[in-house]
């Protein structure tokens, strides 16, 4: 259309635009409330936090807590599992990153029990690395919790945690 | 939709058909002309209407007793199972129920595709029944959720976990479905609310299915056109619905067996612990009718395009009608795609069996195969075959090969005036 026969928007036009509009504000208005309460809920966001006692825990040991509905790895490593995750070079990692800053305190090892891959609990001194082993669809971990092998695509996640005191983890 | 004008003889029938015209529904689908070869093949759309209902009716029985909490889920199934009366037969047609549903819309989908039911002009009817088909996985899956066992959770953990590999949005899509940071109990209690609304929307596609194929109506053993209605069709009843009605029978007992004999063999003892977030059983295996899907997520090695190659899976059964560039319909009179149709059986039931095993070693391979000979089947084979086969040359009618042999018949396949003249 050329500007000569470009029409000048009349009343109409105007009042047809400005119905469409505010119909669409109404309909997303209505819409999100519907969307929005399947997220996760106020009583489900309110179980953010769990302190742990880790007192019992022994060299070689690993045990399972359950933090927002997942399992939570606490592994108190030995020295060989510590000196073996910082021998890896970098280079051969999927997903990059050093075990320094995976566990800030090297003998223990704090990560969310949760295959990357489909969300399964991997299985503690199983697998190619001698750590965890998904019995899912076969990834295996190392003993930093990086994933070396099979389908899962990042290292098991490392949730915000602190020290409390020498023998309990603030997990969350 | 009726070809014919339709009268109610009674004044009360013509008085309300005139309001509201079901009574010319009702004659249109009891006389709704049918090509007389039909076999039994084609009795699975009865069949899966049987199916259908018989879910609906022990579903809506089987809610009135359960309880959709991740506290007493589990132990409302057992209250089901022991103190309920009937309430093992009812559970037990409803869990075996579902398998047979797939085992007949498997046989109802390869039926359509040795037969090329999905070509021109029915290519509308087929993309129904894929969204049908894709439906009553979702259902299947989500119903199979609400027993809490560990298969139940670890199942609907992995499947929930598939959205997470969609990149930079995934973790919230999944907290999302799952309303959490877990599977949990509100990811239970809007399974059960969805697994109780899809079959409706299934009955509602079901109709759609029907009412798109009585428009170009049936298609026939040797897929080709006819004159409806004439010597060719038979009226759907008494022929089609007696004969529908013997292969439901022989149905039933297939069904009846899996109730009262082995009504456990489909399902996994895994389900009857009750569902741990802190351990994860040795083998998580779908049910049997997901399981070639399975195998194809698992033999990708990339999370994401595992994924996208299940979802592909099927969105591939979706575009098939232009994918087979064959006009012709009937596997019958093409000899070298009849080859291959049984190879992508042979390749389906594979996929099948090697999902249902560890994915490690030589099953692995196997699975990658043949998960490209399925992707090979449908996006090389297919358009190129349609091309080059050269296919038999089909008959005049359906009548035709029952006379076969007739000089007359033969000669009037090479002669295009008497052609003209039928």
């Amino acid at each position: 259309m050329s500007d000569s026969e470009k029409k000048k928007p009349n009343r109409r036009d105007f009042i047809v635009t400005a119905t469409t509009a505010a119909g669409a504000v109404g309909v997303g208005a209505v819409v999100w409330p519907l969307v929005d309460q399947m997220n996760p809920d106020a009583s489900v966001k309110a179980l953010a936090s769990t302190e742990v006692d880790i007192s019992a825990v022994e060299p070689g040991q690993s045990i399972t807590v359950l933090w927002r509905g997942k399992p939570v790895f606490i592994k108190r490593r030995t020295q060989d599992e510590i000196d073996s995750a910082r021998a890896v070079d970098l280079s051969e990692l999927k997903h990059p990153e050093k075990d320094e800053d995976r566990a800030k305190n090297p003998e223990w090892l704090v990560m969310l029990g949760v295959c990357t891959h489909l969300g399964c609990v991997p299985l503690n001194d199983k697998g190619d690395y001698g750590a965890w082993f998904c019995p899912c669809h076969g990834s295996h971990y190392d003993t930093s919790g990086r994933i070396r092998k099979g389908p899962a695509p990042t290292n098991m996640e490392v949730p915000k945690y602190e020290f409390v005191n020498s023998n309990t983890i603030k997990i969350g | 939709m009726s070809d014919h004008e339709y009268t109610p003889k009674s004044k009360v029938g013509k008085w309300f058909n005139d309001r509201l015209p079901l009574l010319t529904l009702a004659n249109h689908l009891t006389d709704y002309p049918t090509p007389k070869n039909l076999n039994y093949w084609w009795t699975f759309g009865g069949i899966l209407t049987f199916c259908l209902i018989t879910q609906i009716i022990t579903g809506i029985v089987l809610g009135m007793h359960y309880v959709a909490h991740a506290d007493l889920a589990f132990q409302s199934v057992e209250h089901i199972m022991r103190d309920v009366n009937y309430g093992w037969l009812i559970r037990y047609v409803h869990a075996n129920g579902a398998s047979m549903f797939f085992l007949a819309v498997y046989i109802h989908i390869f039926r359509s595709l040795y037969y090329g039911s999905y070509k021109s002009p029915r290519e509308v009817i087929w993309i129904i029944g894929m969204l049908i088909y894709f439906l009553m996985m979702a259902t299947a899956f989500m119903g199979y959720v609400l027993p809490w066992g560990q298969m139940s959770f670890w199942g609907a953990t992995v499947i929930t976990n598939l959205f997470s590999a969609i990149p930079l949005v995934g973790e919230s899509i999944t907290n999302w479905l799952w309303g959490g940071y877990s599977v949990d109990n509100p990811t239970l209690t809007r399974f059960f609310s969805l697994h109780y609304l899809f079959p409706f929307l299934i009955l509602g596609l079901v109709v759609l299915h029907i009412w798109a194929l009585h428009v170009p109506g049936n298609n026939n053993p040797i897929g080709i056109d006819i004159k409806k209605p004439s010597k060719d069709t038979v009226p759907f009843h008494p022929y089609i619905v007696i004969k529908d009605a013997f292969a439901l029978l022989i149905f039933l007992l297939i069904f009846a067996f899996f109730v009262f004999f082995s009504p456990n063999i489909l399902g996994h003892a895994d389900n009857y612990i009750e569902a741990n977030p802190l351990v994860t059983p040795a083998h998580i295996v779908p049910e049997w009718y997901l399981l070639p899907f399975y195998a194809i997520l698992r033999s990708v090695p990339d999370k994401l395009l595992g994924v996208i190659a299940m979802f592909a899976a099927i969105f591939v059964l979706v575009i098939l009608p232009w994918l087979d560039t064959s006009k012709v319909r009937s596997t019958v009179f093409r000899p070298i795609y009849k080859q291959f149709y049984w190879f992508l059986v042979a390749d389906v039931l594979i996929l099948g069996y090697v999902g249902a095993m560890p994915a490690e070693g030589l099953y692995l391979l196997i699975a990658r195969v043949a998960t490209a000979y399925y992707f090979a089947h449908f996006l090389i084979i297919l358009p190129f075959l349609g091309m080059k086969e050269k296919t038999t040359p089909l008959p005049l009618s359906i009548t035709e090969p029952v006379l076969g042999g007739s000089t007359d018949m033969a000669m009037a396949r090479n002669n295009s005036d008497f052609k003209d003249k039928l």
